[in-house]
């Protein structure tokens, strides 16, 4: 029993995990811990234990605010993760083909990842902005009739932060399905090449499932930051006009800190947090599985 | 033996804490004066508190955007750092802050001061008197219902100056076919310039009786009823007048516009005043102003500021925060901010021989204790203000939304608020 102990737990190991440890359990477990428990209480500016039951839920779900920004994050997630994986993967084969300059263009794809989106956000808002950007330089030339203001339009404001997030988000796309596409054994293109394969199919169907792993870790990095996607928000619309930009995430921290109603603001933290927990409820299952069939 | 030495020392440093002369002492002031006319204003409040002979010195946190100043300020509460004294509205902003026992308690400051006696209207001084203590100090009052316009762009267009909204609106085609922007507005900060003309055309359409009563009860009947989406239905009608550069325009931008005769009318409060000040003109040539959106029945509001201190650990750090709070309110310190900011003073006893034909209508007007409006502050939790910002935003921004659809969620949001 001791020795087993002893085997699974390497005393330095253990010690050395311990700060991460406390880091994860401290605000990560508690954390969230405390935001569900506020969730169903009454709580304002101050956080309280006046528990209301499901009341903060109900009024989220009823606040037009809310339940456009969870339209919004869908449509802005499927289009950016969708546009981001495909152009990802065509910048990467683009660099694949032993160009020049391989470097200089690499930087240039991966600045737009690299610089704060405070600052790229608010530049993007500048070039759309009717009376400073683009649509005043080009009246300014002499084409007086050209229009294109988006993010000052309810309906397309959406489709500009789209545009903003694949420009943001490709290059590192590009990055990620670039090292993959390196890993791919040259044996295996030049017997492609010899069965007579065509390119296209040869990406298709030999290349691209071997970059499984590649492919998971830049889904998973796109998923990650459309659900937290709030900068870029805040940068190019903050959230308008009037509601037509808002994103959850964008909701909880105005609720909690503009509104000082934590309560509301909790409770749609809470919803945040469900669908990534399903998802990873989902992949400990098929984790559980795979190692069980393993061990059998 | 040992005991002794330590008396001593522990004597020793209690009577240099004593003895010193008041040690300088810096407080943090968070406030969101930063248009050129509120920091000459501020200004004044700096320059008076660093010489005041105490060796004070202001610390001056500008945060832009009222809601972020404020969400600010909390976050720095919550978080067990707050600032010597932050600025609010008069109303239910900091409510929370003094059923918390956040704030420093006046009272004392307030009795010597005779502030119960030298605020007037009585309106203003009770946003600061809470069950018979002070907890913050009225600086200055500003009413939000004014509209602001250029007297170049109407004559331009050729159109008489105007005298309630309804003219504006009749004359607003002319001035847009003379290629200018008829109405001036921005969408900053989830919209509160949008509900501030949106308030303003409530009190007009309901008259201020029936409104008090919307908010007092709550009233969701009169918050859905058919006067709110006429409101609803002329707010459609201006956002036809304005230009598609409004999105996240401030209120100062948005002045600058009617300034430099680019447009022709903003709705705004009383500070913008101040920014016409800042650009050295005088509302007798360039710029008019109409009081209460009808000069028929002018109105005033008590809106405005209020600057609430913060309970610090430290003694010195309180008496300078009480010498603040004299100095605030005191006659010379009153006139020369609110003279800069375009404002009334909250006291009735000093000499306003200095201010313009728009502020003199304002000092007028406050005269008849029935011109007065409650401001909206003062009955809605800022939970309640936002809704309402983003309820009105989001129907100026989206013209598929209906005025019904508008009226009926204004009506839920007033029947469920608190």
């Amino acid at each position: 029993m001791q020795k087993s102990w002893r085997r699974r737990f390497h005393l330095p190991a253990v010690i050395g995990t311990i700060p991460m440890i406390l880091v994860a359990v401290g605000v990560f477990v508690i954390g969230i811990g405390f935001s569900v428990l506020w969730s169903f209480t009454s709580s304002k500016l101050f956080p309280t234990y006046d528990f209301v039951g499901l009341a903060q839920y109900r009024r989220l779900w009823s606040d037009s605010r809310w339940l456009v920004s969870v339209n919004n994050i869908w449509f802005f997630g499927l289009m950016s993760i969708t546009c981001n994986m495909v152009f990802g993967y065509l910048l990467a084969v683009f660099m694949d083909q032993r160009i020049r300059q391989e470097d200089l263009f690499r930087s240039i794809f991966l600045y737009p990842f690299a610089m704060s989106l405070i600052v790229t956000g608010l530049v993007w808002q500048w070039v759309l902005d009717p009376n400073l950007g683009l649509q005043a330089a080009l009246r300014n030339l002499g084409w007086s009739s050209f229009s294109f203001a988006p993010l000052v339009d309810a309906d397309t404001a959406l489709y500009a932060l789209v545009v903003a997030g694949i420009w943001q988000g490709s290059g590192v796309t590009m990055a990620i399905l670039l090292a993959g596409l390196r890993g791919v054994d040259e044996e295996i293109w030049k017997a492609a090449r010899v069965d007579g394969i065509p390119t296209w199919r040869t990406h298709m169907s030999i290349v691209a499932p071997m970059m499984k792993g590649a492919f998971a870790t830049a889904f998973v990095l796109q998923c990650v930051s459309v659900v937290r996607v709030y900068d870029l928000v805040i940068a190019m619309t903050g959230g308008g006009p009037g509601i037509a930009t808002s994103m959850p995430a964008v909701y909880v921290i105005q609720l909690i800190t503009v509104r000082q109603n934590v309560g509301q603001g909790m409770a749609a933290a809470t919803m945040m947090l469900l669908p990534v927990l399903v998802v990873l409820a989902f992949s400990g299952i098929l984790l559980w599985r795979r190692n069980r069939e393993a061990s059998a | 033996m040992r005991y002794k030495l330590l008396t001593a020392a522990l004597a020793a440093t209690a009577a240099l804490q004593l003895a010193g002369p008041a040690a300088a002492t810096d407080l943090e002031v968070i406030h969101w004066w930063t248009s050129k006319g509120e920091s000459a204003a501020v200004s004044q409040f700096a320059k008076a508190f660093d010489n005041d002979g105490h060796g004070d010195k202001w610390v001056d946190s500008a945060i832009a955007l009222g809601e972020t100043a404020r969400s600010t300020v909390m976050q720095r509460v919550l978080g067990g750092d707050p600032p010597g004294a932050a600025q609010f509205n008069p109303g239910r902003q900091y409510e929370e802050l003094i059923s918390g026992g956040k704030l420093l308690d006046l009272t004392d400051v307030a009795t010597a001061g005779r502030w119960d006696e030298v605020i007037r209207p009585k309106a203003i001084g009770s946003a600061c008197l809470v069950d018979g203590h002070w907890w913050c100090v009225p600086v200055n009052i500003h009413s939000n219902y004014w509209a602001w316009y250029s007297k170049p762009v109407f004559e331009k267009a050729g159109v008489p100056e105007p005298k309630s909204m309804a003219d504006f609106i009749a004359a607003a085609p002319k001035i847009k076919e003379a290629g200018l922007i008829p109405f001036a507005i921005g969408g900053d900060g989830n919209g509160w310039q949008i509900q501030l003309l949106f308030q303003d055309m409530v009190t007009e359409a309901l008259g201020v009786a029936k409104r008090d009563e919307m908010y007092t009860k709550k009233s969701a009947e009169i918050a859905g009823g058919p006067e709110m989406k006429g409101v609803f239905t002329q707010l459609r009608t201006l956002k036809q007048f304005t230009d598609n550069g409004y999105a996240n325009r401030n209120w100062n931008d948005t002045t600058n516009l009617v300034i430099t005769g680019k447009a022709g009318l903003q709705v705004m409060g009383d500070w913008a005043r101040g920014e016409f000040a800042a650009a050295g003109m005088t509302g007798v040539k360039d710029f008019g102003c109409m009081i209460g959106l009808n000069e028929a029945k002018p109105v005033v509001s008590t809106d405005g500021d209020i600057i609430v201190f913060f309970k610090q650990d430290n003694p010195d750090v309180e008496a300078a925060q009480k010498r603040l709070a004299a100095l605030l309110i005191s006659p010379e310190v009153q006139v020369a901010f609110n003279n800069a900011k375009g404002s009334m003073p909250v006291r009735g006893d000093v000499d306003m021989s200095a201010a313009d034909p728009c502020m003199q209508k304002s000092l007028k007007a406050v005269e008849d204790p029935s011109n007065i409006v409650t401001a909206t502050n003062r009955f809605i939790t800022e939970n309640t203000n936002q809704q309402i910002n983003e309820l009105v935003s989001q129907y100026f921004a989206d013209d598929s939304m209906t005025a019904d659809d508008a009226t009926a969620k204004f009506g839920t949001i007033i029947g469920n608020s608190d």
